[in-house]
């Protein structure tokens, strides 16, 4: 077992290397920087020489002026030292502004990831067992529905309905201004509430997308010789469908996760926009629109380690879960 | 017909006791077609029934329907009455309160009937714990104990194991564990040894057949195979498309069959009998036919045939011709090493094998699963790198050639495949499929090739249309023929025939047998037979090899396998084939019985 992480934590280091060369060069074949950003906020792009004068010396005080593979080796040489570098643009460490907004973004992820598994996967035992049934058919039409919607439409429709003409749930942000004062249960309580809209937002294709694949994986199983065994017991119809079935079905699926959590990430991008959540959905896009390399690099590369680190566990559970995979060799 | 029969088993019903179990006019419809349609059975306490038919018979869904385990879109009617009470009206709360208690099961595949992702000690202990509310600490000891009672060695250690960890020999130990855990009254085996080796099929019946008795339960065994039945079976019903045409005592029912098709079905069976070779006799063989026109089904069956005792000369068996005499053999085998490789490994699965075939011989190949001969004879085709040795097909040694030098070679030795479902293309017409095999050896005239063709789809009895459809409008037995097409159109001298009937009915196995007979007297051709199942090789083999773990233990000539082999494991594998039922001294029908029969008085 340690021999695999290790072996497997080896594996991902020039993966690691390679991904963070190539979103650097990415960067660098999109038009424009940092400086035109700054320049062009401070109205001085319109008049001609002087202006040239101003973006080169704010490239200069950014670092942007030495030649792009000289930018490159500076950057890779800090990240060994996990020197993530500094925001120009918030005028911070890298490294304190993802600190201060990973709680959200983690928050925000992980509700949406625990909702969407159990809500999908409840949903696609349930299809399965009765498949062609009415559920099943209700479900499948609801679920294509899902599948199809974009995302920010969704977002902003909740929004309009909820928020604003309903006034269930609050229109953005994370919690009230000045609620740590009413105690931390209000306040965990309040943060729920303000969770709410962007979790659903954010789990409804997921889910669509394990309840499809549970209730296929379901169906198999379903017709496997070990379920009638399990009947031939006189297993009662729960102890059959979850004890023996889902334990079975729930193994694909569990990759399917892994493979997601990518996907969650690039959707809190949007969501975390819409809602105004102080995560690092919000982060990356200021940092996109901003042309803030060394942030949106620091971004992208921890995005990249938390797929990997995701493919991992689920590597290790699904190893937990099912005893053919031995992964000592 | 049936009507009759039922009158006969209502009068066996009423015997002395009340039968344990009791169906009654049971059918069964499946939403496209009727499974069963009116059967009636009745096993008694301690009885042992066998229930006998070719696939597609309906026996599985009657063992279904008194378990209670068909679909939910089976519509069922009739009665089956156990212990008094009929299941078909019972809530299903309190059949499952009766499954796995009085009613146990066994079922066919022994590697997919145990959950993957539990503990063997976990599958026992959950029905103790169901039906016998035992705690955890006792349904475990009690799983430990019941391991133990179905001769799993070292059950302490192995109650932990999952089933992966386990052959398929010890997963129908644990099959058995499972059913005969609560001690129930009534056993349902729905083909428990089909899937097994022969000497563990012997290992498995005779553990099933000795609990049965230290239990008291009474056996339904459902089978195909009519050397089992002989050996285990009290009373035998047979089966035939839905209706029982048959039922009574074993010896009833083996040596005087009052129904054509149960004379139709012994008559067909293999049996290691001497007289049973395809030098001298051509075997019985059953035939469906579907009318067109009406969809009616009718069966008729030809008598087993005595060939004339002068045999052509390419027949006779070169073993006893004297070796000096011979001409040089089609195919030589020496100290050939071949590896197996799968993602657990790479194995030696062929060690130092050394053999040869002589023009115009049949050898048969016979060993159980894993000892090297499927690896054996995919080396000789050249589908599997030979790591040393050589392979010297009429006169050209094949193992250092490769690519387009192989080639050529190829033509002269061709394969025939165990499944006929899974070893044709789908998306390929029958006839593009044979072309295809010419086209690669080079034939570029494309009405030359048809008419081989046609010619090679004569040969194994196809009509000429069969190359216009596709694989999945055939039956099995047919699908076969198109295998033993595919390997014959390049005129091989060398055919292997990889297990080439074990996938077959009774009655199609016939037919493939005498067909693979013919095609040998009518093209001089040699085989390479491999067979797990003794009494086949008897039939079709000259010469007779036995391989046990990649090692070429004894080679025989066939006169000789079965009174002379002298390597322990091959007395192990006749030990373990079933003998066929020797008939009671006194008959009083004994006119009734048909000719061949009579041998076995």
């Amino acid at each position: 077992m340690k021999a695999f992480i290790q072996r497997r934590l080896l594996q991902f280091l020039p993966l690691v290397f390679g991904i963070c060369a190539l979103n650097f060069v990415l960067i660098q074949l999109a038009p424009g920087d940092l400086a035109e950003v700054v320049a062009g906020e401070t109205g001085q792009v319109e008049d001609g020489a002087g202006s040239a004068e101003y973006v080169a010396e704010l490239r200069h005080s950014f670092g942007l002026d030495v030649p792009a593979w000289a930018q490159l080796a500076a950057y890779l040489k800090r990240l060994v030292t996990f020197d993530l570098g500094y925001s120009h643009r918030f005028g911070a460490p890298v490294g304190d502004l993802i600190r201060e907004r990973v709680a959200a973004t983690a928050l925000l992820g992980v509700s949406s990831l625990i909702l969407a598994v159990g809500v999908g996967v409840l949903l696609g035992v349930l299809c399965a067992r009765w498949r062609n049934g009415r559920l099943d058919r209700a479900v499948s039409a609801a679920m294509a529905l899902c599948y199809s919607v974009p995302v920010f439409w969704l977002a902003l429709m909740l929004l309009v309905v909820f928020g604003v003409k309903l006034q269930w749930f609050p229109i953005g942000g994370m919690q009230e201004v000045g609620i740590e004062a009413a105690g931390p249960w209000a306040q965990a309580r309040d943060v729920l509430w303000h969770l709410v809209l962007p979790v659903v937002t954010l789990a409804v294709y997921s889910t669509a997308v394990y309840a499809r694949f549970t209730r296929a994986s379901m169906v198999d199983t379903l017709q496997e010789d070990y379920i009638r065994t399990a009947r031939s017991k006189g297993l009662s119809e729960l102890a059959v469908v979850f004890r023996h079935a889902l334990r079975n079905a729930f193994l694909p699926v569990l990759t399917l996760i892994g493979a997601n959590v990518g996907e969650l990430l690039a959707g809190s991008i949007v969501i975390e926009t819409v809602f105004s959540w102080p995560g690092l959905g919000k982060l990356t896009y200021d940092a996109v629109v901003n042309r803030d390399t060394s942030l949106l690099l620091s971004l992208l590369f921890l995005s990249s380690l938390l797929v990997m680190a995701a493919s991992l566990l689920v590597d290790i559970l699904y190893a937990r879960l099912d005893p053919r995979i031995d992964i000592k060799r | 017909m049936s009507t009759m029969l039922h009158d006969v088993n209502a009068g066996l019903a009423q015997g002395t006791d009340a039968p344990l179990l009791q169906v009654r006019n049971l059918q069964v419809w499946y939403p496209d077609a009727a499974a069963v349609q009116g059967v009636d059975l009745a096993l008694r306490g301690n009885e042992v029934l066998a229930l006998v038919g070719e696939s597609g018979c309906g026996k599985s869904t009657v063992a279904g329907a008194i378990a209670g385990l068909l679909p939910a879109k089976v519509r069922i009617q009739g009665q089956i009455l156990f212990d008094g009470r009929d299941l078909l009206r019972e809530p299903e709360a309190s059949l499952r309160a009766l499954r796995g208690a009085q009613i146990g099961m066994i079922f066919q595949e022994p590697m997919t009937s145990l959950n993957p992702v539990l503990t063997i000690g976990e599958q026992i202990a959950e029905v103790l714990r169901r039906h016998r509310r035992l705690s955890a600490a006792a349904a475990r000891a009690r799983a430990i104990e019941l391991l133990d009672l179905v001769r799993l060695p070292e059950p302490q250690r192995r109650v932990d194991d999952y089933p992966h960890n386990l052959s398929g020999g010890q997963r129908q130990r644990v099959m058995i564990a499972i059913a005969v855990a609560c001690e129930p009254r009534l056993l349902v085996a729905d083909e428990p040894t089909t899937a097994l080796d022969v000497t563990i099929q012997a290992q498995v019946l005779e553990l099933l057949s000795s609990l049965r008795r230290q239990m008291s339960m009474s056996l339904l065994l459902i089978t195909h195979d009519l050397a089992v039945v002989g050996q285990y079976a009290d009373r035998v019903a047979v089966m035939q498309r839905g209706c029982k045409v048959e039922e009574g005592t074993r010896d009833q029912v083996f040596f005087s069959p009052r129904h054509r098709y149960t004379q139709g079905l012994l008559e067909a069976s293999l049996q290691v009998d001497p007289e049973l070779h395809y030098t001298r006799v051509k075997l019985a063989e059953i035939r469906h036919t579907v009318d067109p026109d009406s969809g009616a089904h009718s069966f008729g069956f030809t008598h087993q045939e005595r060939l004339a005792p002068a045999a052509p000369p390419a027949a006779a068996s070169p073993a006893e011709i004297p070796a000096a005499a011979a001409p040089p053999p089609v195919l030589e085998v020496r100290d050939l090493l071949a590896q197996y490789s799968s993602r657990y490994g790479t194995i030696s699965a062929v060690k130092n094998v050394s053999f040869e075939i002589g023009r115009g011989e049949t050898l048969g190949l016979v060993g159980e699963s894993g000892c090297g001969k499927s690896t054996l004879s995919k080396t000789i085709v050249g589908l599997n790198p030979a790591v040393a040795g050589q392979v010297i097909l009429d006169g050209t040694d094949l193992v250092p050639l490769g690519g387009r030098a192989l080639r050529p070679h190829r033509a002269k030795v061709q394969m025939v495949f165990q499944d006929p479902y899974a070893s044709l293309n789908p998306r390929l017409r029958i006839g593009d499929a044979l072309e295809e095999v010419l086209v690669v050896q080079g034939q570029r005239d494309r009405a030359e090739r048809q008419r081989r063709v046609r010619a090679m789809l004569d040969a194994v009895g196809l009509p000429q249309t069969a190359a216009r459809r596709y694989p999945h409008e055939f039956s099995g037995g047919q699908r076969q023929r198109v295998g033993i097409a595919r390997a014959l159109i390049l005129q091989p001298q060398l055919v292997i025939c990889d297990e080439p009937v074990s996938a077959l009915d009774v009655s199609v196995r016939a037919q493939i047998l005498n067909l693979f007979a013919e095609l040998k007297r009518e093209f001089g051709l040699s085989y390479l037979f491999i067979s797990h199942d003794l009494s086949v090789i008897n039939y079709m083999a000259d010469r007779v090899m036995v391989m046990q773990k990649g090692v070429a233990v004894e080679t025989l000539a066939r006169d000789r396998f079965f009174s002379d082999a002298a390597h322990p494991y091959t007395r192990t594998l006749i030990a373990a084939t079933p003998d066929w039922p020797r008939a009671p001294v006194a008959r009083a029908d004994a006119a009734q019985v048909p000719d061949r029969l009579t041998r076995f008085a």
